[in-house]
């Protein structure tokens, strides 16, 4: 089945007359993603290698019944263009751009929440759904289908360990980048949800980084409700401690926000962390061979 | 980008925010002449981006100009564990009745700003936090409707703030609300936030931390600068538009993304080696990219081997390839360099490689093959 992006998304991609929008957008459309629109505003009427390109999402969901959209503008435009779309009532907003004001990120994240809006990323590269559809910029030809999903708060390290597991055998349901930001629109917990609940996905790793403690909160999600065998990364252990910067930081995190603080809290909950993303890979063969 | 106390200071009182008056310098000329304006007794403070300031004798009151001297050229130029003190803040002194702490700081785990108040200010609140909880009251700020001043009002009075000032304490609790949002601030601490002997609530000490994705918006702050901490290196690689960050070992590291390059320091350190430095390449990087990479991390004295670790997605291979050759010939490389060129364009990148026939350069399939290769060739474990 996969999650998130599949057969039925109809991608409106904002930012499609730009350089990148135009080169990624054409790649998802190569692939076999539904590339319904773009969307600059200014631009109505144009068209890009005869994707038609309106002036704003509303129109492109009215005309082309886009429920998907990419956000492909700069930092300063990115939050506004989020906004847009949760405004014109698109299922799912992947953000791509790297960047974006954090306090930004916290107005749009609630917005939303109460527009029941499906929010990933941004500072993502994007869904993978091998076989399906590609939304983002996700290399897809080191990528199988098959049943293991992917969430990952990276980019290229994702890359490597889909490539590993692709030489060990084994193949994807959906590839989910959440993005490294502070503030994300879904975090591990709520992509674990999706994948516990999609028939295709029957093993999982999750590849993490220091900061915050995402991983910590997912450890505890997966040892109440999550039955499927799920494998994990950490990025960090040898990144210097952060500055400490007043005290107040150190208080509210429910976390030291150390590789090693969500190794141990994954451990605890009986999933294995790999030391290396070959290791990883090895982890998920044995978790489904054992499944 | 966090701020020095007097850019901290600055910044609260072009918001409205109660601080003493003080005047910047940066020599000692400028200081005392700085002091006499502001009047005696004043405080010559070290601007320096780590605390202790005090206990390192950064921090003295001068009770004349000669004392105002003798200060700044004791404090200016001073190591303060590890930092440079290049700026002085002369302050007005301040007669204290009561300190307390105040803070707003965005809480990511909750995705709301956080407010903070406790009536056991000037000292670690960590400290409070553990021993006293009930003292440090918080409160997480709704995104839609802000902080106004009834429940800033009800978290000054549960902090168990004088009833006289906590009317002043809430407005100060919402205006620094206000400057958060304003200035894209994710945190803004005031430790102590001083009631004066004629009661007024003051802040005498700032800690700002400004959200460096926003700093398109704020020129003026973009502008300012922390020359208290400034490595040759990560000075050098800001300018060129790296993410660099240096670590003290021998082996020099390259990765193209933050999570692989992070990667690619713990599997060589799993390998037995010291990773000299972080420094993520980026997406999409080209060869003029790897050429400034590799003179910054070459410019380390420390240096002896590096690691490229390259998983190309939209990062070509043979970009990046033709960026090590051309860097060889610009800068003459004689360190051994480990490459691993994976994804897009790999058989080309390694094709131009295998070309170029570079003595010191040594092609590794895999990345634990490279990072034992590179460790081997740094001098084995250390």
């Amino acid at each position: 089945m996969s999650i998130v992006v599949g057969p039925d998304t109809k991608l409106v991609v904002s930012g499609l007359t730009g350089r990148e929008g135009t080169f990624h957008g054409l790649r998802n459309r190569d692939y076999g993603t539904d590339l319904v629109a773009g969307v600059t505003p200014g631009k109505g009427g144009q068209d890009v290698d005869g994707v038609p390109v309106y002036d704003s999402i509303a129109e492109a969901r009215g005309e082309r019944g886009a429920n998907t959209s990419m956000i492909f503008v700069p930092a300063r435009f990115a939050a506004p263009a989020i906004e847009e779309a949760i405004d014109a009532g698109v299922e799912t907003v992947i953000a791509i751009t790297e960047g974006i004001p954090v306090l930004d990120m916290l107005r749009v994240y609630w917005k939303a929440k109460e527009a029941g809006t499906r929010l990933i990323g941004p500072n993502c590269p994007g869904v993978l759904s091998p076989g399906k559809a590609n939304v983002g910029i996700i290399p897809a030809q080191f990528f199988d289908a098959g049943n293991i999903g992917v969430v990952s708060k990276s980019g290229t390290l994702t890359y490597q360990i889909g490539n590993e597991l692709k030489q060990a055998g084994m193949g994807n349901s959906s590839i989910v980048g959440i993005g490294g930001d502070p503030i994300v629109g879904s975090d591990f917990i709520d992509v674990l949800t999706l994948f516990e609940n999609d028939p295709e996905t029957e093993g999982i790793v999750m590849v993490g980084e220091i900061g915050g403690d995402a991983e910590e909160r997912a450890a505890e999600f997966i040892s109440q409700s999550v039955t499927k065998p799920v494998v994990g990364y950490i990025a960090g252990f040898t990144a210097p401690p952060g500055k400490q910067m007043g005290h107040a930081g150190a208080i509210i995190s429910g976390s030291e926000g150390t590789a090693e603080a969500k190794k141990k809290a994954l451990e605890a909950k009986g999933v294995r962390v790999g030391k290396s993303p070959t290791e990883t890979a090895q982890l998920a063969v044995e978790a489904m061979r054992a499944a | 980008m966090d701020l020095l106390e007097y850019q901290g200071k600055q910044l609260f009182a072009r918001h409205g925010l109660p601080v003493p008056e003080g005047r910047h310098a940066d020599t000692v000329d400028d200081a005392v002449a700085a002091a006499n304006e502001i009047g005696y007794p004043c405080v010559v403070k070290a601007q320096v981006a780590i605390g202790g300031r005090g206990k390192a004798g950064g921090i003295k009151v001068a009770k004349d100009e000669t004392e105002a001297r003798a200060h700044s050229e004791a404090i200016l130029g001073m190591d303060i564990r590890g930092f440079t003190v290049h700026d002085l803040w002369i302050e007005q002194a301040s007669e204290i009745a009561a300190e307390y702490y105040a803070s707003i700081i965005l809480d990511r785990s909750e995705k709301k700003l956080l407010a903070m108040v406790s009536r056991m200010g000037g000292m670690d609140v960590e400290e409070v936090a553990e021993t006293d909880p009930d003292a440090l009251v918080r409160a997480h700020i709704d995104p839609a409707a802000g902080l106004d001043t009834d429940a800033a009002r009800q978290l000054a009075v549960d902090a168990g703030i004088d009833d006289d000032v906590t009317d002043q304490v809430a407005e100060m609790l919402v205006k620094l609300t206000d400057v958060a949002v304003a200035e894209d601030a994710t945190l803004l601490e005031i430790n102590p936030l001083i009631v004066t002997n004629d009661r007024r609530v003051v802040a005498l000490d700032s800690k700002a931390t400004i959200d460096g994705s926003a700093l398109f918006r704020h020129p003026e702050l973009a502008e300012l600068t922390d020359k208290s901490a400034e490595d040759p290196q990560e000075a050098m690689a800001k300018e060129r538009g790296l993410t660099y960050v240096k670590l003290g070992g021998n082996i020099g590291i390259l990765g193209n993304g933050a999570g692989l390059c992070m990667s690619t320091l713990d599997v060589v350190a799993q390998a037995g080696g010291k990773p000299a430095n972080f420094l993520d390449a980026g997406g999409g990087s080209k060869a003029d990219a790897i050429v400034d990479a590799l003179e910054v991390i070459t410019s380390d004295p420390n240096v002896n081997a590096i690691l490229f670790n390259i998983f190309g997605g939209i990062t070509r291979c043979d970009e990046i390839a033709k960026g090590i050759i051309e860097a060889s010939r610009r800068i003459g490389i004689e360190l051994p360099v480990v490459v691993r060129l994976d994804g897009t364009n790999s058989a080309e990148g390694l094709g131009i490689l295998a070309e170029a026939n570079l003595g010191n350069l040594h092609v590794e399939r895999t990345m634990l093959g490279a990072a034992k290769a590179v460790v081997e060739l740094a001098g084995g474990r250390s």
